[in-house]
């Protein structure tokens, strides 16, 4: 069966690490980075990108619009 | 896995799925981390650009934290003195029928000093979109109690709750205009989740769209959280908002196509 990989870039810079990313993901794949931007947030990054669907849901509530997502199908 | 994909394959053009919408700007928002301004803002553009109406829509911003709107979306907008969007946009849409005219405001705006202007513009069936953040605070000023803040309610002006003996009851803006014979579309939803953003981001199409057909105000109202005002982290205010705020300010549709939900 066709399966999703995905992948997300978050714009380190614009992100303020209000974490709601990390609760919308299905699959645990966002954390908050332990380092901080120049304006002190702790910013989103891909902790366990392996596991990452592409399903968008991290880029849909982001407030800040920082997260741009990409899909690719694999044959697993 | 019998391929082994790394990131590198994976961000490609061709595989890109989701970006920020061109009709926002690049500026960074100056709203508070996780506030539901940021997002409303973002689905208001992306219709804006699904529709393909950015030279032709007109939005009115209001005066809250939201004032700044007009730096973040590339499109025309007209600044509005407190509480009068409704107005401003009456008289935009009556000078420029084909344009799409819009109000952005929040219940300090639209429910306070604009209820006025918001109540004779539903009542006389305006055709335009009025979307209305509902975060139950005066959010831009510290906190303060708004007509909106819950019963029992802290807030800087209400330090041990709204007492509604004193202080008087919440006000329901969404359910009292749909009262009105001028208000064609009325809706309220949230934006906290991802299938409660998708649900706002059709119901702010749909308030778009009701514009052509010139039957009357759509207004959509947004429960959004105010973490600063709430004291809370952006999660944590979700949350108190979903337990609190959903009971008095339930989601869902309450007016469609002019007619009542749940009555006939």
């Amino acid at each position: 069966m066709a399966k999703s990989k995905g992948s997300i870039i978050v714009d380190k810079e614009r992100c303020k690490g209000c974490e709601i990313c990390v609760l919308a993901c299905p699959t645990g794949v966002i954390s908050l980075a332990r380092e901080v931007n120049s304006k002190g947030y702790h910013f989103a990054y891909m902790e366990n990108p392996e596991a990452c669907t592409g399903c968008t849901n991290c880029a849909v509530v982001c407030p800040d619009g920082v997260i741009t997502v990409y899909r690719k199908k694999v044959n697993a | 896995m019998v391929e082994n994909t790394g990131i590198s394959d994976i961000v490609k053009d061709e595989n890109l799925v989701y970006q920020k919408t061109k009709v926002l700007t690049d500026k960074v928002m100056h709203y508070c981390p996780g506030c539901g301004h940021g997002t409303a803002h973002r689905l208001i553009a992306e219709v804006i650009e699904e529709m393909d109406i950015q030279a032709g829509t007109i939005g009115v911003t209001p005066v809250g934290c939201a004032v700044l709107m007009y730096n973040y979306l590339d499109i025309d907008m007209q600044e509005a003195a407190h509480g009068r969007a409704p107005a401003v946009a009456t008289a935009i849409k009556r000078l420029m029928p084909d344009k799409y005219v819009f109000t952005y405001q929040g219940d300090g705006d639209l429910a306070a000093i604009g209820t006025a202007e918001t109540i004779h513009a539903c009542n006389r069936g305006e055709n335009i979109a009025v979307f209305f953040i509902n975060n139950g605070i005066y959010g831009m000023t510290g906190g303060q109690m708004a007509p909106t803040t819950l019963s029992g309610m802290k807030s800087s002006t209400s330090p041990y709750g709204r007492d509604v003996q004193m202080m008087g009851n919440p006000l329901k803006m969404t359910e009292l205009v749909a009262q009105l014979p001028g208000t064609w579309y009325v809706t309220r939803q949230a934006v906290h989740t991802p299938a409660s953003v998708r649900k706002a981001k059709k119901a702010i199409r749909q308030a778009f769209e009701n514009q052509k057909l010139k039957k009357g105000l759509s207004l959509v109202e947004i429960v959004s959280n105010c973490n600063s005002g709430w004291k809370m982290s952006p999660v944590e205010a979700n949350k108190w908002m979903v337990e609190n705020m959903f009971p008095f300010y339930p989601p869902g549709d309450i007016k469609l196509e002019g007619k009542m939900v749940g009555k006939e």
